[in-house]
């Protein structure tokens, strides 16, 4: 193993695995973002008294969380390709190539897998504000919006920190998969630096340092808010 | 949408399937006993054997999978001499292999914390029965803690299959033509990507299926039939869903 390979600037791989790492984070975040609005959204669905909202949400989550998070990248990024083009040329007469934005592709695959698992965690801290609460603000008069923010949103993200920690943890891990539709984040930027030094472990072994790092310092983040979040609890 | 390419490609991506059960199965069984094994290290009050089985599922469950098949697979060509030398490069050049073994340290890791929090939830008064009755440790861990730990982390379990089935699709990335390998196949060369999806997609829910169903079995006929322990049971599943 030759640890200058990782040395700064053009004479080594160091400041590109970084740049990977920023990409990583920054997808991972953006994804992130777009999971908990859609797994929001996707539970006030499965709690609501309409049926089909019920429905609609219970088959999305099933469905997400049951298939294989790269055949979702596959649909998404040769699939959404193709309409692309078929508005392109249908629409404007456009017929050349035009290719998705992978950024934003990548984020969507990611972010809908984080939705689906995030619906779970908000439904479940929702479900456990107890209804007493909820009654007592009807009856001194609260209004909806009043008991939405007041009474429920403090306690369902209490409620929900540990849940959207773990969310996140996989999240994370899971933009890896995003290499193979060719982001330069931490894989495929591995991947770049292995094909042209034939050192393949040196850099995945990079790679692996890097998420361990992203993870166990988010972690610590995840504890710090949760201890912040429950400082006025009382402990049994 | 293209209907006739439903029949054309339901028979191309059922080969697939085989090689994905293989796959998950292989890695289950073996990950399954490396995993009691490091829940055992972790549990021990050897700090040096706790402490390395903290560290292997730190590791572990830390970092992609898709880093630990890639370190694996093509990582080991980096040591093509030395493992030539000792024999061991037939296996590492198989990336069938190199799958199983990722998947396997991989669900060995996340299993065994399954599996230590099953054998921490045994009330201590069964063990202190056990041992009243004199029981020696290992008919006390095969006969009280073995199966109350596993009947606990059952649901848990339950889920890490489903995970694996989903983690398979990976080694598709290692040249393995499992469905999601097949399905990526045809999808790159007749984009048609909704219709392969679409059957793709049911075979992985068709499987997924199965497993929650027979776990939901092996619950019932591994528990106690009274209503407590059928609610504590249900509070368990309730529990499982949210934990990943």
């Amino acid at each position: 193993m030759d640890l200058s390979l990782l040395a700064w600037g053009d004479a080594g791989w160091g400041d590109q695995m970084a740049r990977g790492a920023v990409v990583t984070l920054a997808v991972a975040v953006a994804a992130y973002a777009l999971g908990i609005v859609v797994g929001t959204g996707l539970a006030a669905m499965k709690l609501s008294a309409i049926p089909p909202l019920r429905w609609i949400a219970t088959v999305y989550t099933t469905v997400i969380r049951g298939i294989p998070e790269l055949l979702v990248i596959y649909l998404v990024f040769f699939g959404g390709g193709a309409a692309l083009r078929a508005i392109a040329s249908g629409m404007f007469g456009y017929e050349g190539y035009i290719d998705l934005p992978i950024f934003l592709t990548g984020t969507i695959c990611i972010g809908a897998s984080a939705g689906a698992y995030s619906t779970e965690v908000i439904r479940g801290a929702v479900q456990s504000v107890p209804k007493g609460q909820i009654e007592a603000a009807i009856a001194v008069g609260m209004s909806k919006a009043q008991r939405f923010w007041r009474i429920l949103v403090p306690q369902v993200a209490r409620f929900a920190l540990p849940g959207l920690g773990n969310v996140w943890q996989f999240t994370l891990k899971d933009t890896s998969l995003i290499s193979v539709i060719g982001l330069v984040e931490i894989m495929r930027q591995a991947a770049i630096a292995a094909g042209s030094t034939r050192e393949p472990f040196t850099f995945y072994l990079v790679a692996a340092i890097l998420y361990l790092g992203l993870t166990s310092f988010s972690n610590r983040g995840f504890d710090r808010a949760e201890r912040w979040a429950n400082r006025g609890v009382r402990r049994a | 949408m293209d209907f006739a390419a439903f029949a054309r490609y339901v028979p191309e991506l059922a080969a697939g399937l085989p090689l994905t059960l293989l796959l998950v199965a292989q890695s289950l069984v073996l990950g399954f006993a490396l995993a009691v094994l490091v829940a055992l290290m972790r549990l021990s009050s050897n700090r040096l054997l706790s402490g390395f089985a903290y560290g292997f599922v730190y590791v572990f469950r830390s970092t992609p999978l898709l880093v630990q098949i890639f370190l694996v697979y093509y990582g080991s060509g980096q040591f093509r001499p030395f493992l030539e030398d000792i024999g061991l490069w037939v296996f590492f050049r198989d990336a069938w292999f190199c799958a199983v073994v990722a998947l396997t340290l991989n669900t060995g890791a996340y299993t065994s914390e399954i599996i230590r929090g099953g054998i921490q939830s045994v009330p201590y008064g069964q063990l202190e029965a056990g041992r009243a009755v004199g029981m020696t440790r290992l008919a006390l861990f095969r006969r009280i803690t073995f199966p109350i730990a596993i009947r606990q982390a059952l649901p848990a379990y339950g889920n890490e299959i489903i995970l694996m089935v989903k983690a398979s699709s990976l080694a598709s990335t290692i040249t393995i033509l499992e469905i999601t390998g097949i399905a990526k196949k045809i999808i790159a060369s007749t984009f048609q990507p909704v219709e392969v999806f679409i059957i793709a997609g049911a075979f992985y829910l068709a499987i997924n299926f199965v497993v929650t169903q027979a776990i939901r079995w092996a619950e019932y006929h591994l528990s106690p039939k009274s209503p407590q322990a059928r609610a504590r049971a249900e509070e368990r599943r309730q529990k499982a869903v949210l934990a990943r």
